[in-house]
């Protein structure tokens, strides 16, 4: 298949064409692939593109898999409403 | 890696991009650039997107209404494939007490002066323009509607892919670790792959500025601090304008993409370099929004994050060279507003290196400013 045809990151709707372009660019990790194209930054929090990013890194720049690193987690893990905070901290 | 080059650039955030575009573009030859880490690493990845003419000094204010300018013609005049996302939808500002309205007023009569289009609005007319505003907490408001957003990531791009194009050598994950000074006269740049020989280095290196003008043997009176951000999920587009306020001690926007970001400052963050989230900032993040802005407590918050202001004694940004060492230029200091003045780092800095008359005023922006002397003029409209 083309690599134009291929979606890795359904979520922000990136092809594989477009990752070889950033790799071509001068890009190399995780971290910046997914700033400038936002690549696992939607609402599967790369659960689903996460590994075959990985995969194509490690590939594209002949890496082991393990250097090829996944990107880095922030909190919060899990959504919560601003208002539920800010009650809570009224309470204390 | 080079061994020689005409301009070494230390740091790869917008400043260092800008600059090495700009250099480039005025005809000089071998530039570096040198990053640590990747692109955007630094403060312009973590920063508020925020774009706004709306300050209370003269340098700032010029500095920034000729960085739109540039804004506004960015994605032609660099050439640019992606999209820098500038969205002009204003800086709505509101205050909180008739003695902050008395600053407010001298603020928009020094902008306009300067022919920044900003305006003084009651608190109705405010609400006018955001909607979901809480007016039971506003006193009065001013508004400029040239302000706005623009992408750090798209447009740090933009700039890092002209200047490559403009024959700038690039080096990420390169780390610069001393600058040889011989007879007050830089001659080198070390890094951990290697030295490069060079008459000219520039210090961009944002929150390390001073640990980099120590390694020339400049002293650079900045200093850097958390400041944190967190961003929400997206949703339908509800805000135009950035909301800031001063006195409430917030900015929030809502991007392009329609997540919210909000950031607010905190004296009591330690100096140095630290860049961790904390639970204590989102209780005050989402307090303070749900008082100002009601329905974005509706939103879930998704992530936060942390990055460094570097602040200089007056908060107006340090541009330029030093009579202390030849070669050594800097532009450092940008107390939390560096991102939108990149296009004017970048061109002003260049201009002084290639020995062109600069395009505005720099007596409040060199670093002898500080020599011995009182701050008579001091930024204070900043979160
Ligand atoms: C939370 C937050 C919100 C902000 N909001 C806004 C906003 O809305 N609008 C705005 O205009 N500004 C904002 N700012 C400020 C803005 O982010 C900065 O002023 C601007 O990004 C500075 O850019 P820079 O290129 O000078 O520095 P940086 O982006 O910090 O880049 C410096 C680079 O130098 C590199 N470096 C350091 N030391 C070395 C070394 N020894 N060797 C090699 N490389 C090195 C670093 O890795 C870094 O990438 C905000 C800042 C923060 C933290």
């Amino acid at each position: 298949m083309k690599p134009e045809n291929v979606i890795i990151c359904r979520c922000s709707d990136v092809t594989l064409k477009e990752l070889f372009d950033l790799f071509e660019d001068g890009y190399e990790t995780f971290e910046e692939l997914k700033r400038i194209k936002r690549v696992g930054m939607g609402p599967c929090q790369a659960n689903t593109c996460g590994k075959m990013v990985q995969w194509e890194i490690s590939k594209y720049f002949n890496i082991p898999l393990e250097e090829a690193l996944f990107h880095n987690i922030r909190p919060l893990t899990m959504g919560v409403k601003l208002k539920a905070i800010g009650v809570q901290a009224d309470e204390e | 890696m080079k061994n020689k080059a005409d301009v070494v650039i230390i740091g790869g955030g917008i400043s260092g991009v800008s600059i090495a575009y700009n250099l480039a573009k005025m005809g000089v030859k071998d530039i570096v650039l040198i990053e640590r880490d990747y692109l955007t690493s630094g403060a312009t990845g973590r920063c508020g997107a925020g774009v706004r003419q709306q300050w209370g000094t003269k340098a700032n204010c010029m500095l920034a209404k000729k960085s739109v300018e540039f804004f506004e013609n960015a994605q032609e005049i660099l050439e640019y494939d992606g999209d820098i996302e500038f969205k002009q939808e204003g800086y709505l500002i509101v205050g909180t007490t008739e003695e902050e309205a008395e600053q407010f007023r001298k603020n928009v009569a020094l902008q306009q002066s300067l022919d920044i289009p900003a305006r003084m609005l009651t608190k109705e007319e405010a609400k006018a323009i955001v909607p979901h505003l809480n007016t039971d907490v506003v006193h009065t408001a001013t508004y400029c509607p040239t302000d706005g957003h623009l992408n750090p990531f798209t447009m740090t791009d933009a700039y890092y892919k002209a200047a490559k194009r403009h024959g700038v050598e690039v080096y990420t994950y390169t780390e610069v670790q001393d600058i040889i000074v011989k007879n007050d006269t830089v001659e080198a740049v070390v890094t951990n792959k290697g030295t490069i020989e060079t008459p000219v280095v520039v210090n961009a290196a944002g929150g390390w500025a001073k640990e980099i003008g120590t390694m020339a043997g400049v002293d650079i009176p900045v200093f850097s601090r958390n400041h944190q951000i967190l961003v929400t999920e997206p949703i339908e587009k509800i805000q135009g304008p950035m909301v800031i306020s001063f006195s409430h001690n917030i900015y929030c926007q809502q991007t392009p993409h329609g997540a919210f970001i909000m950031g607010r400052g905190d004296k009591d963050a330690t100096i140095g370099h630290d860049t961790h989230s904390t639970w204590q900032f989102l209780d005050r993040m989402a307090k303070t929004v749900t008082t100002l802005l009601p329905p974005v407590g509706d939103l879930r918050v998704i992530r936060q994050w942390g990055g460094l202001y570097n602040m200089s004694p007056d908060s107006q940004p340090i541009i330029g060279g030093t009579d202390a060492v030849k070669g050594f230029y800097m532009a450092c200091g940008f107390s939390g507003h560096g991102f939108m003045l990149a296009p004017m780092t970048g061109l002003l800095l260049s201009e002084l290196i290639t020995g062109k008359t600069p395009s505005m005023p720099m007596d409040d922006l060199t670093l002898s400013r500080f020599d011995g002397k009182t701050i008579e003029t001091k930024e204070t409209s900043v979160v």
